[in-house]
């Protein structure tokens, strides 16, 4: 993944609420500073109703389509893991899969209508496809707020990207320092327990 | 919400930006004095982004056409003005256009309709390129952000050029699509030079429109040959002349990454048709192809000078037009491609299977207990409108029959209970809409219901807000775009004036579930028009107040599931269990939790709760300091 001359995709998937666009957005905003071209994108319209997020992060010398296709995300980043086994047939042939272990049941389940698949990473693991998993809401949690997910899930894939830890870290805490300035060191912590977690 | 201008970014930089963020500020830069919309999925950031900019009025319009109107009014006085809506808008707001291309403009007028390509938040998939042929006029279609930009800055300058209002046609992969754009300056705030009276230009009664028409003809003629030599419409040079492609819009980005190295035509002024650049493409290449989004129109235009062309025959005449789409219907004119495709080993070629995940209502909606009671009914036909409401046609509740258009709920249920017939002689009819979509486009309904009698029980969700497109305000909030106190619209006057008698007219609090079944169930008796109103903001507005959550005491908890049935996503069934009746009949028992930190405490869930196993949640703490220096996981 440090080839710059090629266009990396990047795919962050979850349900709305959980943070996917902002994550993507500072991505996004990261690369740029290092000079790539860059686009984001999704379907956002009635997401934010519990419904399937998925933002496509696209960065190289220029991009041009803003969506990536089936079998070409370099790495998928999932929130939660039956929503990284619904979009892992989107990661190319050697793509690596970062899933937080979170089981979010959705009301159709509850309802008896369809079941929650048993061991969604196994089932992604059974294809063949690098995944790493560990329980990035915990991590959340213990740090004392659940929406810091986001900021976990980009901590463990900083190591796995064409700039360093540090630039992706850094975006991180000073966007929250302009908007949300009593969060940005906890996101800090979030960010290097993340990090720590996909080692 | 509340914006307040901010100090716009300065002249210059270049900033990551979504299409409507850099339609909101070319409209800015161009001096523009009012804007007016209604929200609407994919175009609803535009305006939301110009109310934090300064020195420009904004509003949020009651509808589209309004918003036209509004747009038209400030034209006519030299101001530039600016309206953006969905596309189904300008459905509502085309009575407006259709008469507005006869008189033309004053000061600049832009129109921006975003095509929800790919049905991402609509009802229906519809092309708004046609409203250029349908009504003469100029269209704009930009291929990015940074296109977004400088084609609205372009409209502008031609609207004036030709006194003509110009469709800007985004598509959501322009408005939603977020990549770099570099801005510019703002043109000092166009003086308004005041209004001219003339009436045989703006007084458009037959004798004076009919004037008129000829020079709607010539117009279009003048900017046919403007797109012919606009430098919007790019011929781009390739070394594989197989195939030579026409696109606009998105699907020009998309050919692009697909075909590498074809020539393309690219329009960025796609209406009047550039002929002469479509002939001069086609001279050069073996096919021609157009790839456009979504109907079959400027290929049949193409056929029908001359030029061999396909497209359509190839290509879905649905939905977006991706690289893998295009690569895969037009394999037939590129043989390598099914090699291609055929060397490429995919690790899945397939996605695996997995449970849907509809969108739902939040915890603690206040159409949860709407939809709970409206499920409890039997024999009632439910008319259903555009809104977070619309979400009550799903599970549980399966409490929506109906769903067309904006404020078609009223209509429809009037003219159900008017042709009905033996079959449906005892079926109770009603009628669901929200407080936005009610001002919308629903009180013409209401009256129509009212003026002529009919058996309809009416509920209007009054939540105070545009919900679905994400929480705008309306005249039922009592506060504008900009969060400034407004004049907040009596709904239960309003219902009365347009001919509800007062009895029949009820403002219920929806959460208490045994008072609105109650009042459904005597109004669905009533042989006549009735209205109920519930009276709870929507959760993710200002005006909700959290109270403390629930949780089950699983000791209690006797798996009836009658909770389950309310929908509200906070609750999950923990186990399920078959049991077997004394009276010999097997059930399925659901026993459940309540996920305490989205719970709200609205408290509807443990109105069905008969073993009363549903409680306040103990308050436990669950915030750790964490040391600075780090713990190893």
């Amino acid at each position: 993944m440090t080839n710059n001359h090629r266009v990396v995709n990047i795919l962050v998937v979850g349900v709305g609420g959980q943070g996917v666009m902002t994550a993507s957005e500072v991505l996004c905003e990261t690369a740029i500073s290092q000079g790539f071209d860059a686009k984001k994108t999704e379907v956002a319209g009635m997401a934010q109703r519990g419904g399937v997020v998925s933002s496509h992060v696209r960065f190289g010398p220029k991009v041009l389509s803003p969506g990536i296709a089936c079998g070409e995300a370099d790495i998928l980043v999932a929130f939660e893991a039956a929503e990284a086994m619904r979009w892992c047939h989107y990661l190319r042939p050697g793509g690596i899969a970062m899933v937080n272990r979170l089981h979010l049941v959705p009301p159709v389940v509850s309802l008896g209508l369809f079941p929650y698949p048993p061991d969604p990473v196994e089932e992604i693991r059974k294809q063949g496809i690098r995944v790493h998993d560990f329980d990035g809401s915990a991590i959340a949690l213990e740090l004392g707020d659940k929406r810091l997910v986001n900021t976990v899930m980009m901590g463990a894939i900083s190591e796995s990207l064409p700039f360093t830890p540090e630039l992706l870290k850094e975006r991180i805490v000073k966007r929250f320092r302009i908007r949300k300035p009593a969060l940005a060191d906890l996101n800090g912590q979030a960010f290097d327990r993340g990090r720590a977690a996909a080692r | 919400m509340n914006p307040k201008p901010l100090t716009p970014p300065a002249a210059g930089s270049r900033l990551l930006m979504s299409g409507n963020e850099a339609v909101a500020r070319a409209v800015w830069e161009a001096g523009v004095r009012v804007a007016a919309a209604y929200p609407g999925t994919p175009s609803t950031e535009i305006l939301e982004n110009l109310a934090f900019y300064p020195d420009l009025y904004t509003e949020w319009s009651v509808n589209e056409k309004v918003s036209l109107e509004v747009a038209l009014g400030a034209s006519l006085t030299g101001a530039r003005s600016f309206c953006a809506m969905k596309h189904v808008g300008m459905n509502v707001a085309s009575d407006a256009l259709m008469t507005m291309t006869l008189t033309g403009v004053v000061g600049g007028l832009v129109i921006a309709i975003a095509d929800d390509v790919g049905f991402s938040s609509s009802q229906n998939e519809q092309d708004s390129r046609f409203w250029g042929r349908f009504a003469h006029l100029p269209i704009l279609e930009p291929a990015d952000s940074q296109e977004a930009y400088e084609m609205t800055l372009a409209a502008f300058a031609l609207s004036e050029k030709f006194s003509t209002p110009v469709i800007l046609r985004l598509t959501t992969r322009i408005c939603h699509v977020k990549c770099l754009v570099t801005i510019g300056a703002r043109e000092a705030k166009r003086a308004a030079d005041g209004f001219t009276k003339d009436p045989a230009r703006w007084v458009m009664v037959p004798s004076n429109a009919q004037k008129r028409l000829p020079g709607v003809f010539a117009r279009e003629k003048a900017l046919t040959e403007e797109s012919a030599a606009s430098a919007l419409n790019r011929l781009e040079p390739g070394s594989d002349r197989r195939v030579g492609f026409v696109t606009s819009g998105p699907a020009y980005m998309h050919v692009r990454e697909a075909f590498p190295d074809a020539p393309v035509l690219k329009l960025g002024f796609s209406y009047p048709v550039p002929m002469n650049k479509i002939r001069e493409l086609a001279d050069q290449v073996d096919t021609l192809v157009v790839v456009e989004e979504t109907e079959q129109l400027l290929e049949t235009e193409i056929h029908a000078v001359g030029i061999q062309a396909r497209g359509k025959d190839l290509l879905p005449t649905a939905g977006e037009m991706p690289p893998f789409v295009l690569k895969k219907h037009l394999a037939a004119l590129f043989p390598e491609l099914s090699n291609a495709a055929a060397e490429t080993a995919a690790p899945l070629s397939s996605a695996l299977p997995v449970f849907p995940r509809p969108p739902t209502m939040c915890a603690a909606c206040p159409h949860l207990g709407v939809y709970y009671t409206l499920s409890q009914l039997r024999n009632v036909n439910i008319m259903g409108d555009i809104g977070c409401y619309t979400l009550g046609a799903g599970h549980p509740w399966r409490a929506l029959d109906t769903t067309i258009c904006m404020g078609a709920s009223m209509g429809m249920a009037l003219g159900m209970d008017k042709g009905r017939g033996p079959d449906d002689e005892k079926k109770n009819i009603v009628a669901v809409i929200g407080d936005s979509t009610f001002l919308h486009m629903g009180m013409q309904g209401l009256l129509d219901i009212a003026y002529n009698r009919g058996n309809v029980t009416v509920l209007l969700l009054d939540n105070r807000t545009v919900g679905m497109t994400g929480g705008q305000e309306n005249p039922a909030t009592g506060r504008d775009i900009y969060g400034e106190e407004a004049p907040r619209v009596d709904l239960a006057k309003v219902v009365e004036s347009l001919g509800i008698a007062p009895e029949h007219i009820h403002v219920v609090d929806p959460y208490l579930l045994p008072v609105l079944f109650k009042t459904l169930r005597e109004e669905v008796k009533y042989n006549g028009p009735s209205v109920i109103i519930t009276n709870r903001p929507c959760v993710l507005t200002g005006y909700y107040e959290a109270l403390k959550p629930y949780e089950v005491e699983a000791s209690l908890c006797t798996g009836c599931g009658n909770c389950v049935d309310v929908g509200c996503p906070a609750i999950h069934v923990t186990r399920r269990e078959k049991v077997i009746k004394p009276s010999g009949k097997e059930v399925e028992l659901a026993f459940v939790d309540i996920e305490t930190t989205a719970c709200t405490g609205c408290g509807l869930c443990l109105q069905p709760c008969a073993p009363k196993a549903i409680r306040h949640a103990v308050p436990t703490a669950t915030i750790h300091v964490v040391p600075a220096s780090g713990e190893k996981l």
